[in-house]
């Protein structure tokens, strides 16, 4: 006991970060507002369709803005620069080829179903469409996943707060917990999703100025290149400099060791089934969507969110790169292949994922300093808030008033999701424990998404266009979907049976469930009986009135402000983006 | 501006933001009054005029720490380019504001028992 807290008092005097008056003052002020917005939206709550999809009221630019905040936590801040840091450019694939088509092809092909047929949560979709079988699967593996990945927010939130702070990982894990919890219980979904708008500026005005002072620091992108190019040269646990520094074939990032295959890994395991499985079946991004106020906004809001998105990568993984360069431990740390142990890391010894934090620390003036570290306060507790707002909802409508208490008032299941917040931000607490297990946390996460999301989708894409698909194709393609994932992850992982470095494994284990889901799928149906003629309108793509899937006001508005032309604009950004790096 | 209302739900903010496309700034007629501070914009512009003032404040007292940054005073440009963000989203907020009807029309096209 005496030496704990004798180790603890000697951390807390040696943080890493120093951070003045001024800088708690900036972090003081953005808690006021986070505090302050639960507390306004609290006085619009009022039934639990307020409470669970912010009465479906918002318009398409704040869902548009949240829908990539929800997404802006830990993931990619922290995630996306420890890969930059690690591999350069190729991190661009996680959102020029891994997210901006999916989200594009939420807009334009499914959010139209998804809106359209007034379901609640992406899960009800699925009861509607296959039945308790499938919904259930679905609604406990969507659940348990929001709840480990909330776990990781949490995990990187206490980091910082202890790095910066020097307080013990257990108080800092509370105290955030805490203050996620006090905003989402008050206003909900709202709440959640203002605050997710707001945080998406505040990190915008904190990573921009770290990353033009970085790159000043280091003589603009050039003197980044040459840096990269130098430090590669002779040193063979580096990664090549033209790997680095073209986003093509991206071969650190799949880890194939032939450009074709890491082309064809990348464009189908990472862009196409990874992908797509997150960004289309994902609740906790539809949810988002969802909260807005007409079918057109709805599907207006991820491609309104690909825009901003598509140069999100130049403020979270510029900066790993320059840290690469710049941060004296990060270039040791690089230059030995990523083994060397070297102390002053955010947990222990440094990591990739303290390339961030060390960039602030080294180029970062007090005030900017403040900024910076409420911004990544603000991404890790939007982060969270997003998950457990997406939990509460699926936990009350698809297991507790489906399976549990069915026909109770509606105040009755707007405590119950005040009740799953709680219980969900304290299994969070402990889901924190386990994250700060694995290195790179961009493995551990992309790894629970290929089990989960890559049979959704599949079973999502063939039930919404093929009306012979059967209530039992629908629960049995998911669980051997997800199955065959888990087989080939740990085939690969504790069997050895594959050699693939970087994400190459994640790649495999998700098409194999795809494909598998597919198969299974596909056979099953042709073994059992459909559904009933009439009973998925709404629900399938031939069963469904054309006009039931769009605005009509839509073809009224100028092009910019249509669906699918907006939809094509980002795709052909996104396509000179990739011609350019 | 004159007082935040008691209850903004869903239809209200439905019909305010249509009516906002429509015909925004003419509905100043009885019975309706803007979100106000509720207003997301004036929320952002808030939060980031603060910001920039404090830390266009800062870079005029105490350590700019220009080793750091290479020379570039820092604080000061951040400052300005958040002064101006934040004044540019409350003007957006005051010209287009979001009008809230003081009937509450019910949502009659949600499933029943939803």
């Amino acid at each position: 006991m005496l030496i704990s807290s004798a180790q603890g008092a000697v951390r807390a005097a040696d943080t890493l970060i120093t951070a003045n008056w001024l800088d708690y003052l900036l972090i003081a002020i953005y808690f006021a507002f986070v505090l302050g917005i639960g507390f306004m939206a609290r006085r619009q709550v009022s039934d639990s369709i307020d409470f669970f999809l912010s009465g479906r009221s918002l318009p398409a630019w704040v869902t548009g803005l949240a829908f990539i905040s929800a997404n802006l936590g830990a993931v990619e801040i922290m995630g996306m620069s420890a890969t930059g840091a690690q591999m350069g450019l190729p991190t661009v694939h996680y959102f020029w080829v891994g997210a901006i088509p999916a989200m594009l092809f939420l807009g334009v092909v499914m959010m139209p179903f998804y809106y359209g047929s007034k379901v609640r949560s992406v899960p009800e979709f699925m009861l509607r469409r296959f039945g308790p079988g499938a919904h259930l699967v679905n609604s406990l593996s969507f659940a348990l996943a929001q709840l480990l990945i909330a776990g990781v927010n949490l995990y990187l939130l206490a980091s910082i707060v202890h790095a910066l702070l020097g307080w013990p990982m257990w108080t800092a894990l509370i105290v955030a917990a805490v203050i996620v919890l006090s905003y989402i219980t008050l206003g909900g979904l709202s709440a959640a999703i203002y605050n997710e708008v707001l945080q998406f500026f505040v990190i915008v005005a904190s990573l921009l100025p770290l990353t033009l002072i970085g790159l000043h620091r280091v003589g603009g992108y050039g003197g980044l290149k040459d840096k990269i190019t130098a430090a590669a040269a002779n040193n063979d646990k580096i990664t090549p400099a033209k790997d680095q520094l073209e986003s093509w074939p991206g071969l650190p990032l799949s880890g194939f060791d032939s450009p074709l295959l890491s082309v064809i890994g990348i464009v189908f395991g990472l862009g196409f089934v990874l992908s797509f499985g997150y960004w289309t079946t994902n609740f906790v991004e539809v949810q988002r969507a969802m909260a807005s106020n007409s079918i057109s906004a709805a599907r207006k809001t991820p491609i309104i969110g690909a825009f901003p998105k598509m140069f999100v990568p130049f403020i979270v993984i510029l900066p790993g790169m320059v840290a690469a360069v710049l941060v004296n431990e990060i270039v040791q740390l690089k230059a030995s292949g990523g083994e060397a142990a070297i102390p002053g890391g955010a947990s222990g010894d440094v990591k990739y994922n303290d390339a961030l934090l060390l960039l602030m620390r080294d180029v970062l003036p007090n005030g900017l300093l403040g900024l910076a570290i409420a911004g990544l306060l603000a991404a890790f507790m939007a982060g969270m808030a997003a998950n457990i707002s997406a939990f509460n909802t699926v936990f009350s409508y698809d297991l507790w008033q489906t399976y549990v208490q069915k026909d109770k008032p509606d105040h009755y299941y707007l405590g119950i999701g005040r009740l799953a917040t709680f219980a969900a931000t304290v299994v969070a607490i402990f889901t924190a424990t386990i994250a700060g297990k694995f290195g790179n946390i961009m493995d551990y996460l992309q790894t629970l998404f290929g089990f989960f999301n890559a049979p959704l989708f599949a079973t999502f894409i063939l039930g919404m266009f093929w009306k012979r698909m059967t209530a039992t194709a629908g629960w049995m393609g998911l669980v051997a979907g997800t199955l065959s994932a888990i087989a080939v992850w740990s085939a690969g992982e504790f069997g050895k049976a594959f050699e693939l470095s970087g994400q190459g494994l994640a790649f495999v284990a998700a098409s194999t469930a795809f494909v598998v889901d597919i198969v299974v799928s596909v056979v099953v149906s042709l073994m059992t009986a459909p559904k009933p003629e009439g009973s998925l309108k709404g629900l399938v793509y031939s069963e469904t009135p054309k006009e039931d899937l769009i605005d009509p006001h839509e073809a009224s508005l100028p092009f910019f402000q249509r669906t699918v032309p907006l939809a094509l604009i980002a795709l052909a950004m996104v396509l000179v983006l990739n011609v350019i790096f | 501006m004159s007082h935040t209302p008691e209850r903004y739900d869903a239809e209200d903010a439905r019909d305010d933001v249509r009516e906002d496309v429509a015909d925004a700034g003419t509905d100043t007629g009885s019975g309706r009054h803007t979100a106000g501070a509720f207003d997301i914009r004036n929320i952002i512009g808030a939060l980031l005029s603060i910001y920039g003032l404090i830390l266009t404040l800062a870079s005029f007292v105490g350590d700019q720490s220009l080793d750091k940054t290479g020379g570039v005073r820092a604080n000061l440009w951040t400052g300005l380019a958040l002064l101006a963000a934040g004044l540019a989203f409350m003007a957006w907020a005051k010209a287009k504001p979001i009008v809230v009807p003081d009937h509450i029309p019910h949502d009659d096209d949600r499933p029943a028992g939803h």
